[in-house]
């Protein structure tokens, strides 16, 4: 079963505990009224969904119940690293160096 | 003729046990979940008279023995109380914003204890459950076949496993069944 490093509860946990959350780091406009429909459409519809590397969301849902954000690698489905919600991007050079999953 | 209707519980005779492991269920206890920020968990600690434990799966008891702590999440505890005293009365006192909800009826328990308890639960659990993984006063949140359990290790061979009383047929007869792999 593979496993998912969960920040807060600092262990990893099996796949089975977790949800998929959608895409990370979307920051919703603070001018929502001002904005036109095509900005609108690109804040909420359109996602990068790339081959590779991707930063998504993932809550531990049968665990502690926290969102947090990982990259994972959409081919092989590794998990690069995870960090808590809030925290910035990592920077993917040094983790596909390392690549310890953690 | 005074016709009255009895209250049957959850799990009332459901007792299950081979050689090295028995599934009981466990006497009725009061049940307080608690949403708090960090500025809430010292008071909301007193008044309860145990310390909400700020580690993960970690759990702690009262000095009586009587009521314990489980840390869910790091906002997130399960208070059991064994005695079933009212544990919202204390907590109505406490001044700093929280969320406490009674949820007595909400939750039933099994005791699964024994020799094979851990290997019982491991035919549904997908965690870690040997004793440096998940030591003695160890809880958590997980799954055990279809449902979420909260799970919580009282000693070496003794877990309690906590779960939703409408779930409670399908986590006695999962265990149930689960201990009658001869492996076990």
């Amino acid at each position: 079963m593979l496993l998912i490093y969960c920040p807060y509860c600092q262990e990893e946990r099996p796949e089975l505990e977790f949800a998929h959350a959608g895409e990370a780091h979307i920051a919703r406009p603070t001018n929502m009224a001002d904005i036109s429909d095509e900005e609108f459409e690109t804040f909420f519809f359109i996602r990068s969904n790339p081959k590779g590397l991707a930063y998504e969301r993932w809550r531990h849902v049968h665990g502690c119940g926290c969102f947090f954000n990982a990259v994972r690698d959409t081919v092989s489905d590794k998990f690069l690293a995870t960090y808590k919600t809030g925290e910035p991007k990592p920077d993917i050079d040094s983790l596909t160096k390392k690549g310890d999953g953690k | 003729m005074v016709e009255t209707a009895a209250m049957i519980l959850p799990h009332e005779g459901n007792a299950a046990g081979t050689g090295v492991v028995t599934i009981t269920p466990a006497a009725f206890a009061s049940r307080l979940s608690i949403r708090a920020r960090a500025e809430a968990v010292a008071p909301l600690s007193r008044a309860l008279g145990v310390k909400l434990p700020d580690a993960p799966k970690t759990s702690a008891k009262s000095r009586n023995g009587k009521r314990t702590a489980l840390w869910l999440g790091p906002d997130e505890w399960l208070v059991i109380d064994e005695a079933g005293a009212d544990l919202m009365a204390p907590c109505a006192k406490v001044k700093q914003l929280h969320a406490a909800v009674d949820i007595s009826h909400r939750n039933v328990a099994l005791i699964v204890s024994g020799k094979g308890a851990e290997a019982a639960l491991k035919a549904g659990c997908p965690q870690n459950l040997s004793l440096e993984a998940f030591p003695v006063g160890a809880c958590s949140r997980t799954m055990l076949g279809k449902v979420e359990v909260v799970l919580v290790r009282d000693d070496a061979e003794t877990f309690r496993v906590e779960h939703w009383r409408s779930f409670s047929d399908y986590v006695f007869g999962f265990l149930a069944e689960a201990i009658r792999d001869p492996v076990i």
